[in-house]
This record gives C-alpha cells, structure tokens and sequence, in this order.
C-alpha cells in the first residue's frame, strides 16, 4: 500500500452522518483519496453507498459531517463554487443516465454548453464530442439516440459525457451493475485505462469482486453505515473475519 | 379509521404546502439568468402544435354535438335563429376553456408527470444538476411558461373549430351562410365575454404546468412512481380547474355587478 501519511487528500471526508427518518444510512463513515488513486467502496445494497457517493457531489445533503474536495468545505458552498468542484469531479450513474430525449452528440454537449467558466464558450464541439467518444471506442455512435444502444454502449457514452470535462476526479456508482459479464469486464477494463491516460483519481462504488480486483488501490468495506475494514484488495481478501469474508466468498 | 382519515388529512396538506412551495420557487427562478429559452421553444412546440389535433377535433364534435342537440328544443320556442349567440357565448365563456384545459390536463399535465417522473428515476434530474444546469429552471419553468402561454392560444383554436362545427350543422338544417354565422356571432360577443375566459386559460394552463411538474419532479423511486405521478397529476389538475373556474366565475360576477 502507498505511504500516505504527508500526502494531502484531494477529498476529506470526516464522521459523515445520513438519516432518512429512523433509518441511520451513514453513521460517522469516513474517507481520504489521494491524488491518482482508485479507491474502492464495497457494501451490501442498501448499505449507504450511493448516499455517500450523492453526499460528496452535493446531491444529497448530509446530517453532519464535513466533506472537503481540493480544500473546497461543501457543506457551506455557493452555487459557482460548486458548479466549479463540478467540472472536476465526473459522475458516472448506476442506470447511466442518459437523457432520453437528446442524442448522443447533444447528451456530449450538454455539460459542455453548461460549464462554460472552464472551456469558455464553444463554438464547435465536434472535436471535443469526438474525442470523448473516440475514448470509449463509440465514434461511429455520434448520430444515434439512447435508446438505439446498448446497455453497455450506455455506459460507455456515460462515461464519455463525464469524461469530455476532462475531471481530475471520478465518481463511479456501481459501474458494471446489471451488464453481462464480458461487458462489465470491457467497462472495467475502459475505466483503468481512462485512469492511466488522465491521471485521474476515483472512489468507485460497486459490489462486484472482479471490479474491485482489477481496478482497486485500496478498498474500505461500508457495513451498518460505518467503515468495518480498509486496506488493499489482497489484505481484505485474506481476511478471517466472517463478514469481510461474505464479500469475497 | 379516524386515524386514517387525520393521516390522509395530514398528509393532503403537507403535500399543498409542498405544492405552494414549488409553486414559489418557480416565481423566483424565473426572472433569474439563464433564461433557458431553446427549452422553452421546444416546448411550445410540443405541447402546442402537438395537441391542436385533438383540441380541434374535440372542439368541432362539440360545436356540431351541442347545435344539433339544442336545436330542437329552441326551434319549439322558435328561436333557432338564437343559436349562433347561444353556441358562442357559452363556447367561449365556458365549454371552450374548461373542455381544452381538461383534455390539455390529460394530455400534457400527465405527460410532464410521466416524463419528468420517468427522468427522476432514471437520475438524468440529478444527471443535469452535475452538469451545471439547474434542472428546476431547465425542466420546470420552461414548461410551466410553455403551458401557461399555449393553452389560451389552443383555446382560442377549440372555440374557433366549435364555432365552425356548429355553423355546419346550421347550414345543413336552415341553410344558414357563414357570413350571416359569423354576423350573428361578433354580433352577440362582447370583450367582457372574451377577455375573463382568456384570462382563465392562463391561470388554467399555468396549473396544468405546476402540477404536472410538481408530481414528475418529486416522483418517488420505482416505475410504479411513475404511472402514479401522471395519474395522480391528471386527477390533481382535473380538481384544481374546477376550482379556479368556480373562483373566476364567482370574481367575474363581482366585476359585473360593479
């Protein structure tokens, strides 16, 4: 494992609490990512994962706690400032998320047209779109609609549409959820070599084992809304305690 | 079961409140940059262009229904000769708004419930918001001014197909022309029959908007939240007409007595 200790997190989150009514999701959970690394956020579902993940981009608001992303506080963040930690810091969605009414080249533009404090004002996106598409090996797809792809070659122009703002962090929601499993080793596989082009940094959310073999740095198992383990893949993976061994069985 | 009954109670008005919320904060948005006008264009033409077919057709069926059916009557009395204003007046006082707004609430109101429903559940609201958009502004204020503007526009089309539906039916059984109709019509129309049931229309297609939108856009999780959103948005905005008509009828006459 790196040695972090003198290293600063580009994302800091501290005792972070989440409620919905009676039920406690978060109950003081906690986590560092540092710059260039892939950490890996198992739990069974329902376990808060999602949460959490929605929490650290402001999707959800969090009871207490504190959440900073490159020395940004969020919990007492203006509109632009966020909209800027948004320009880097991609999200990629369980169900992808694709806007069903827009193509795959205006679903591309989208965010584009919108974070113009980053790029400025565009006038021809072409280049952009296409190399984003080019990333995920879907040029030929610029034309077509959702719902003419694939569930895989969705995921894939998701990641696309979260990669074409050039984001120095990467949230993953359970990337390789309901793919067979030749695709979700090809997603997989896409997700680790975007990480090596862009040098970018991510917390991936899954409870796919292979996932997290391939593709995780360190890993932090969420059970009952806290950190029960942290470590490497393969210390996790030799653990005798029964509930991490659930995961790996 | 008066248990039950406080819950259900409860729960109504926390959902108005809700509702008055939503409703407020579309007041605020809407005067706020970025005005999100490609949007709000699309919308227009598809809610506007898109549903002339069937307020047309609607519109012409009840002009035709409603002359042939009062016709007897009045020929009794002898005064089929009344029928142009009769048809007019109550078209563009009443029917013509109140029957365009609820096949516009089944419509479109439903249709914003399902879609915007539909993209709550498949996170594309919370896609937008990562990509620096404010989807209340981008997905509620555009269609909440969209159905606002078209509705008295697609009310003005239904009462006018009326009108020329009931004309046929006069033409066929006393040979009435349509410049005498038309006559007849202008005749007996006054601004203050016109501009109250315009005034209505807004109101009406702006409550079409609000609670299409509201249901969609705080559509629970699940499929099943989905056809509950539009169901519940077509029953929702059904009621609420009926109750701004009632309210518009009541302030008119207060006009009137003045």
């Amino acid at each position: 494992m790196m040695q972090k200790k003198n290293i600063k997190p580009i994302i800091e989150v501290k005792d972070l609490h989440k409620s919905y009514g009676t039920n406690h999701v978060l109950d003081g959970f906690h986590l560092d990512l540092y710059e260039g690394e892939n950490l890996v956020v198992m739990g069974k579902s329902g376990s808060g994962k999602s949460v959490m993940i929605k929490c650290l981009i402001g999707l959800e608001q969090s009871d207490s706690g504190s959440i900073i992303i490159m020395d940004k506080n969020m919990n007492d963040i203006h509109r632009e400032d966020l909209d800027e930690i948004r320009t880097e810091v991609g999200f990629l969605f369980q169900g992808s998320a694709l806007y069903d009414s827009m193509s795959v080249r205006e679903n591309l533009e989208f965010p584009l047209r919108r974070h113009t404090k980053k790029f400025g004002v565009i006038e021809d996106t072409t280049p952009l779109v296409m190399e984003a598409l080019e990333n995920v090996g879907l040029a030929n797809t610029i034309n077509l609609m959702p719902n003419e792809l694939s569930g895989g070659m969705k995921r894939r122009i998701a990641l696309a549409r979260t990669l074409i703002l050039k984001p120095k962090i990467i949230l993953y929601d359970e990337p390789t959820t309901g793919l067979d499993p030749i695709t979700s080793k090809e997603i997989i596989m896409l997700m680790k070599s975007i990480q090596e082009k862009y040098k970018t940094s991510s917390i991936i959310i899954t409870h796919d084992i292979d996932c997290a073999r391939v593709i995780a740095n360190r890993m932090i198992l969420l059970i009952d809304g806290i950190n029960y383990a942290e470590g490497t893949f393969a210390e996790l993976s030799a653990s005798k305690d029964p509930k991490i061994e659930a995961f790996f069985k | 079961m008066i248990s039950k009954f406080i819950e259900s109670l409860k729960s109504f008005f926390i959902e108005i409140g809700e509702l008055s919320y939503f409703t407020g904060k579309f007041f605020v948005e809407v005067f706020k940059r970025p005005f999100e006008f490609k949007e709000f264009i699309r919308q227009c033409y598809y809610m506007g262009n898109k549903s002339l077919l069937l307020v047309g057709v609607t519109g012409f069926i009840i002009g035709l229904v409603f002359t042939l059916q009062s016709r007897p009557t009045l020929e009794e009395f002898g005064a089929a000769s009344w029928i142009p204003s009769m048809v007019s007046v109550s078209l563009i006082r009443e029917i013509g708004p109140i029957i365009t707004a609820l096949i516009c609430a089944g419509r479109i109101g439903s249709g914003i419930g399902a879609e915007l429903g539909s993209m709550r559940v498949t996170e594309q609201i919370d896609a937008m918001e990562v990509s620096g958009t404010n989807p209340y502004k981008y997905l509620v204020v555009t269609r909440v001014l969209a159905t606002t503007l078209m509705l008295p526009l697609l009310v003005f089309f239904g009462d006018v197909i009326g009108i020329y539906g009931s004309y046929l039916v006069e033409n066929l059984k006393a040979d009435v022309s349509l410049t005498l109709y038309i006559n007849q019509v202008i005749n007996i129309l006054e601004f203050s029959d016109v501009i109250p049931s315009t005034i209505k229309s807004f109101f009406f297609g702006f409550a079409i908007g609000i609670v299409g939108c509201f249901k969609g856009y705080n559509c629970k999780k699940g499929t099943a939240g989905v056809g509950k959103a539009a169901n519940e948005a077509v029953v929702f905005i059904s009621m609420l007409l009926f109750i701004i008509d009632f309210i518009a009828v009541f302030v008119t006459n207060i006009f009137y007595d003045l």
